[in-house]
């Protein structure tokens, strides 16, 4: 198919449904709601089911109903709609059911506003619900990547009994870029064993996250925690750009990845020896992968728009081998590239000792910055 | 000696409907009675295998190990929007929830009232038993006023708790409802009557006429503090006078239904 100019929500909608989407159930929420909006048209059109829900309480549990059925299916929302889904998520998670939830996140905490965020990471990477659960979680930082991930989400929590979020901040899903949709799949015929569709022909089928007995709740923990090693080991997927020869090496994803990789070529271009890890696959987390760059790297630049959710990550993955620095732009903010290639220049010739309280050194850079009306 | 030849005939035997196991609910408990009703319904309506139920939270929430069909269990409150999922997904199926007065009302009113107002295809079974069962004896929405609860220990006082909520009443307002009826299963006559409205109920179903809801006066003996035998008069003489018996929504496709 050739390339036609998307916006990012509309991609990802149109690329859920040709992926096979069977349902979908949402609730408005700026800066998402074009995707809600492009399910509303194009499910009933082709004799799929979209239904608008009173709230994303309900959304996700007419999800959750659904994904019992085995059909694929899926939610999209943003921030504080996502809170709101998180009971739903844990019953999901912890009925081992497969289901997709994008992500379009805004700036918070609270109502915040609809700018482009990440600061959902937490909540959506570690796992907002209560109890032992790993969902995956992808990030794509290019409309054409959202298409992608968007299409590969259902595959990965068919096979896993998964739940999988697209995670991608506002910008993403606001912003045109020419991309490619893929062909339209056929719709799939054959549903799981597991599934509860009637009892025709066999014993009944119970879907249910309640283990009463404390042994079969850890059993089913311990289940649930197998099959995470295993997607652990299977799907880890992430860009590298110059990190070859990279003795300082930024790590940030969607977004920010982006911004920091016109930052990296600026740098290189100088003559610094800088590159990137974009994490695709938040969790599971690139950790084998930064760990090695690790034994080359100088110093390691985390950059996010957030308050540094990412950066503990990347620091368990280092462990100490190098120092980890942050950079983040915080409530909708997006950091220019500009910014992103200054703290490059810093960390070239300043490099923060091991331990150093990061956070707060950036707090006060940003603080200074600020005050100096520098931008 | 000659003996009499007596001919023998069962009159009363287990829905197939129903699995053959104690429930773990208390003695008198008219929860077991109603999943009785529900499944004879199943039975004669031959739909067992088309049927997913949705169990909720409450003292109900092990359902699924009481019914031969496919079962869900959703979260509290949230039975109506999952069966929503599941239904809309397979339209020719029965789905039914199954919740209680603290599920339904109080922390599921949204779901409940938003699945009646799309009149969505489905049958809701409510047990109203003016109290949170399942946590030990709380107050609920449907809580009489005076009512002594764990949560409400002098009394249920309207002026700071408010009042008890008529939910078939409220529902009957809707549009999209097509069946709303309460019924109680304090003496047979009633539980005779309760059992005609779970069916027409599921014929609703089963026809595509839309909404169904049976509301059922339901005790609680351990909670009330009561015997079994008092709970069922408490129902009787408390209970029905606060929420009358009666059909509060019979939509005209519905009353012209025929069940054979
Ligand atoms: C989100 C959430 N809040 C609270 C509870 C605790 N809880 C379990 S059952 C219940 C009340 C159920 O009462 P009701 O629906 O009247 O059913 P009954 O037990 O009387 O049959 C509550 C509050 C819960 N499980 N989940
Ligand atoms: S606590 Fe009340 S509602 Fe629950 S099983 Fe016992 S008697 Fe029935």
């Amino acid at each position: 198919m050739a390339k036609e100019l998307l916006k990012g929500n509309i991609a990802i909608a149109e690329a859920a449904i040709r992926a096979g989407l069977e349902a979908y159930f949402g609730y408005p929420i700026t800066p998402q709601t074009e995707l809600l909006e492009w399910m509303s048209k194009r499910m009933p059109e082709l004799g799929r089911i979209f239904l608008q829900a009173e709230s994303e309480l309900a959304a996700i549990n007419m999800v959750y109903g659904a994904a019992c059925t085995g059909a694929r299916v899926m939610s999209s929302s943003s921030s504080p709609g996502v809170s709101l889904m998180m009971e739903g998520l844990s019953y999901i998670a912890g009925t081992e059911v497969p289901m997709v939830l994008v992500d379009v996140m805004r700036g918070g905490p609270g109502l915040g506003n609809i700018a482009p965020s990440q600061g959902d990471y937490f909540q959506m990477v570690h796992g907002g619900g209560h109890g032992d659960y790993y969902p995956i979680a992808l990030a794509p930082a290019s409309v054409q990547e959202a298409i992608d991930l968007t299409v590969l989400s259902f595959d990965l929590a068919e096979k896993y009994r998964s739940i999988v979020f697209v995670l991608a901040d506002g910008s993403i899903g606001q912003m045109m870029e020419p991309a490619e949709l893929p062909e339209m799949r056929p719709m799939k015929k054959e549903y799981p064993a597991w599934a509860t569709r009637g009892a025709q022909g066999r014993p009944r089928n119970i879907l249910t996250s309640i283990y009463v007995d404390a042994e079969d709740e850890e059993q089913t923990n311990l289940r649930l925690l197998r099959r995470w090693k295993e997607i652990e080991t299977n799907e880890v997927r992430y860009r590298a750009y110059y990190l070859d020869d990279a003795e300082i090496v930024v790590v940030g994803f969607g977004t920010a990845g982006r911004v920091a990789l016109s930052a990296v070529r600026t740098a290189r271009a100088q003559g610094i020896p800088v590159g990137l890890l974009r994490p695709i696959t938040l969790r599971p987390f690139p950790t084998q992968q930064i760990r090695e760059l690790a034994k080359q790297a100088q110093s390691f630049l985390v950059v996010e728009m957030n308050g540094g959710q990412m950066l503990d990550d990347v620091r368990l993955a280092v462990a100490g081998q190098a120092p980890v620095d942050f950079y983040g732009r915080m409530g909708g903010v997006v950091p220019m590239s500009e910014e992103i290639e200054r703290e490059i220049q810093r960390l070239a010739h300043n490099p923060v000792p091991l331990y150093a309280d990061v956070r707060q050194a950036w707090m006060q850079r940003l603080l200074q910055t600020k005050t100096k009306g520098a931008w | 000696m000659t003996t009499p030849q007596v001919q023998r005939q069962i009159v009363y035997r287990r829905p197939k409907a129903l699995n053959d196991v104690p429930t773990h609910y208390c003695p008198g408990c008219t929860h077991g009675i109603a999943h009785r009703l529900v499944a004879e319904v199943l039975d004669e309506m031959g739909v067992i295998e088309k049927t997913i139920g949705v169990a909720s939270v409450g003292c109900s929430v092990f359902g699924y190990n009481y019914f031969e069909c496919d079962f869900v269990e959703a979260p509290h409150g949230r039975a109506p929007a999952m069966a929503t999922g599941i239904k809309r997904v397979i339209p020719d199926s029965i789905v039914f929830t199954y919740q209680g007065d603290g599920d339904l009302v109080s922390i599921g009113m949204g779901e409940i009232t938003h699945a009646a107002a799309r009149g969505e295809n489905i049958t809701v079974v409510f047990i109203n038993n003016a109290i949170y069962g399942m946590t030990g004896g709380q107050m609920a929405p449907t809580t009489l006023p005076g009512q002594k609860t764990t949560s409400s220990q002098n009394g249920r006082d309207v002026k700071r708790m408010g009042y008890p909520i008529r939910m078939s009443e409220m529902l009957a307002t809707l549009d999209g409802a097509s069946y709303v009826v309460r019924r109680s299963l304090h003496d047979p006559a009633n539980i005779r009557k309760a059992k005609k409205a779970i069916r027409t109920a599921f014929e609703v179903q089963h026809q595509g006429l839309g909404f169904s809801l049976v509301e059922l006066l339901s005790t609680c003996p351990i909670n009330w503090g009561m015997s079994p035998v008092e709970a069922l008069k408490w129902v009787e003489e408390h209970m029905v006078p606060v929420y009358p018996l009666g059909d509060y929504k019979v939509s005209p496709t519905v009353a012209a239904l025929r069940i054979r």
